[in-house]
């Protein structure tokens, strides 16, 4: 029997780490992901779990600890926010190239400077071509789901990439919802055990990771991480599969909500989808044709399934919580650009900024963005591609 | 203490045919640090020339498990393993006893992994920490760093008209080691095999989390003959240039003790980088570093309670 918690996110994830009770944790402290680290570190003192819990001295030694416990054939993971992910970055590339099956939770937070510690995607983007794979939450419940489901799909035979999982800092990291938690034994099952084929700790068999590779051979070790990464959908939806028939959750690689016969629709990630599908709900009841596109996997970008949804849609609006200056607009705006161009798909897509170093987001400005897009399809002109939403001018 | 013999016979961890220069000091550690190692060892490098000559895919001089992940992480990625080890050992999943051991020159040591270093000795794994000081940043091309001793000639601090080498002392790496009261931290050098070969031995017999710093002294980047590395390096001790001690117990011990104090200009004279040093008009740079080498030998000389 499933049991029914009030929780935040960081304690969502922080039980599910209890209930994947993984070999080693390695931590270092950053807001707002402390609190995840805060709980995990009380279930191992009270001996909830077997974990080794590494309380290094930098986000840099946690993720370099995690990539040592993960070569050395541990199930391994860690967790970190903004610049504590900035001061990973260059173990981030390590780990993918590693094909070490890391999971990592992101708790999202703007990037320094000036400094902020409230929610934007900004953090996460920044590693967007790691080669990590990363699966955004869009409620705490999502959340605990999400950490469960990474472990299985990072250590597919024929994945082994690190996941990060990623949930808004302070709006879900902070906020208690109602929280639906598998069984121990339930989880224990699922995950399964580890057990990797090549390991430092198995002496017997030697291996050299991280080699010198120069021109002759790192070409074809990125080819094979990009074939990695191609792999990664079917095992997402398998995953998934397994994972709905435990909980009664199912989830895609998007979501679609109310789309079917939608005319005009919002894509975004993250917190703000439950806000915007109020809004969808809203302007339904008043008749108007509108849906909204949740991605949920971000890397690898679902493109076809995305390109399929917009097929059907007159006009689309990305939201983007993170910028990408110098560029035309978000990246997640670069993004579904790019799957629609000289695949028969023509619509007017449109760019809005929004939520920048934790700006609250309402329905009144989601409702606005449909607005817009009425207009777009009813002038026939685009207008400005990017725009902003809740900047004060 | 293994015999000589013994550790002849001992299979190399470290196979020969890596791509090291000719004469090469650090390599001679490595083995040196190994060969002293007994059972199964996991070891682990620093970005640097002895990762770069021993692991250039698809090739590997390495006969144990070796993990390379950057520059400054060594330490923490040893970390990392031993954590794991722990833990699988405790679940029954690995069964043998091993040790582990991370590597890093003294650019990987004193510079950029020193707080990586730094958090894995206070933390208190159970692994042995190896510098291999040659006294600069090789790997890139003889460039300064704070392990570089006074005056020498490097690439980012070039003898040139008006400046003469690198302004700074070496920084005093071992006793910052030492101010993390580790279990064991030592110097040696490869000159000293066998004082090294003990202390290797007893930092790993002693739980908890120990540290060596060896001086590997490098012929390019020093400028002197390929066959002269073991005398550079004996040379560094005679001069008391690098005095080989030991810490453990919360005592500092000398392990050797030059018969005869010799200047350190027997040292200097010998390496190109130093050239400069022995041309009149700078001859107070030489009576600098020679002050300096004193000042610190008696000051060591005091801490491990021992008279001029």
């Amino acid at each position: 029997m499933p049991t029914i918690m009030g929780l935040s996110g960081n304690e969502a994830v922080a039980h599910a780490m209890r209930q994947i009770n993984p070999d080693v944790v390695a931590a270092y402290p950053i807001t707002p992901q402390t609190e995840l680290m805060h709980q995990f570190a009380e279930f191992h003192a009270d001996g909830l779990v077997d974990t080794e819990l590494v309380l290094t001295e930098s986000e840099h030694s946690a993720m370099s600890a995690t990539v040592g416990a993960a070569a050395a054939g541990a199930r391994a993971m860690t967790a970190t926010s903004a610049n504590g992910l900035a001061l990973m970055w260059e173990i981030v590339y390590i780990a993918a190239s590693l094909r070490l099956p890391i999971v990592m939770p992101v708790i999202n937070r703007a990037l320094s400077g000036p400094i902020n510690i409230h929610c934007d995607h900004s953090d996460t983007m920044g590693c967007r071509d790691s080669g990590w794979i990363q699966i955004f939450s869009e409620n705490c419940q999502e959340a605990y789901d999400n950490a469960l489901m990474a472990v299985k799909i990072s250590e597919h035979k024929n994945i082994l990439l690190p996941t990060m999982i990623t949930l808004d800092g302070f709006i879900l990291s902070h906020t208690l919802e109602r929280v639906e938690l598998l069984d121990d034994d339930v989880v224990k099952k699922f995950v399964g055990d580890y057990h990797p084929e090549h390991a430092l700790l198995d002496v017997d068999h030697p291996i050299t990771v991280g080699p010198l590779d120069l021109q002759d051979y790192y070409f074809e070790h990125k080819r094979q991480q990009i074939h990695a990464m191609t792999q990664v959908f079917p095992v997402i939806e398998q995953v998934a599969g397994e994972f709905a028939k435990l909980s009664g959750r199912r989830y895609g690689l998007i979501e679609e909500y109310r789309l079917d016969d939608a005319e005009r629709a919002i894509i975004l990630m993250g917190s703000s989808v439950g806000t915007a599908k109020d809004v969808v709900d809203d302007l339904r009841d008043a008749g108007e044709k509108v849906g909204l596109i949740k991605i949920r996997v971000y890397r690898p970008f679902p493109y076809d399934a995305i390109r399929a949804a917009l097929k059907k849609l007159k006009a689309v609006a990305v939201l983007d919580r993170a910028v990408s200056f110098g560029t035309f607009g978000g990246p997640v705006y670069t993004d579904v650009r790019a799957t629609l161009y000289g695949n028969g798909v023509n619509l007017p897509v449109i760019n809005y900024i929004y939520g920048l170093g934790g700006r609250d987001i309402d329905k009144a400005q989601i409702k606005s963005a449909f607005d817009d897009l009425k207009n777009i399809v009813k002038s026939g002109r685009i207008g400005e591609e990017l725009r902003f939403l809740g900047l004060r001018d | 203490m293994a015999s000589l013999k013994e550790l002849a016979a001992r299979e190399p961890k470290l196979s020969p045919g890596h791509r090291a220069c000719a004469g090469c000091i650090p390599a001679l550690a490595f083995h040196q640090v190994l060969r002293s190692a007994p059972g199964y060892v996991v070891a682990g490098c620093a970005t640097g020339c002895m990762e770069v000559v021993t692991t250039i895919f698809p090739y590997t001089a390495w006969n144990i498990p070796f993990i390379h992940n950057a520059f400054e992480n060594s330490a923490a990625t040893i970390s990392g393993v031993e954590a794991a080890y722990q833990v699988l050992k405790r679940k029954g999943k690995v069964t043998k006893d091993i040790k582990f051991i991370a590597f890093g020159g003294d650019g990987g040591t004193y510079d950029i992994g020193l707080q990586s270093l730094s958090g894995a000795m206070e933390r208190g794994h159970n692994m042995l920490y190896v510098c291999y000081d040659n006294e600069a940043y090789m790997n890139t091309g003889i460039q300064r760093s704070s392990a570089t001793p006074f005056a020498a000639d490097t690439k980012t601090a070039p003898v040139g008209k008006v400046h003469k080498g690198k302004k700074q002392y070496p920084k005093k790496l071992t006793e910052i080691i030492i101010a993390h009261d580790v279990a064991y931290a030592a110097q040696a050098s490869p000159s000293h095999w066998r004082d090294l070969n003990r202390k290797v031995e007893k930092a790993l017999s002693i739980e908890g989390p120990a540290f060596i710093n060896v001086l590997a002294p490098c012929p390019p980047g020093w400028r002197f003959p390929s066959d002269m590395g073991l005398e550079m390096a004996r040379l560094a001790v005679e001069t008391c240039f690098w005095p080989l001690y030991e810490f453990e117990n919360g005592k500092r011990k000398l392990t050797y003790k030059p018969k005869e104090k010799l200047p350190i200009s027997e040292w200097t004279k010998h390496q190109g980088r130093f050239r400069h040093l022995h041309q009149e008009e700078n001859k107070h740079l030489l009576e600098q570093a020679q002050q300096e080498v004193d000042r610190r030998w008696n000051e060591l000389l005091a801490l491990c309670g021992e008279s001029a």
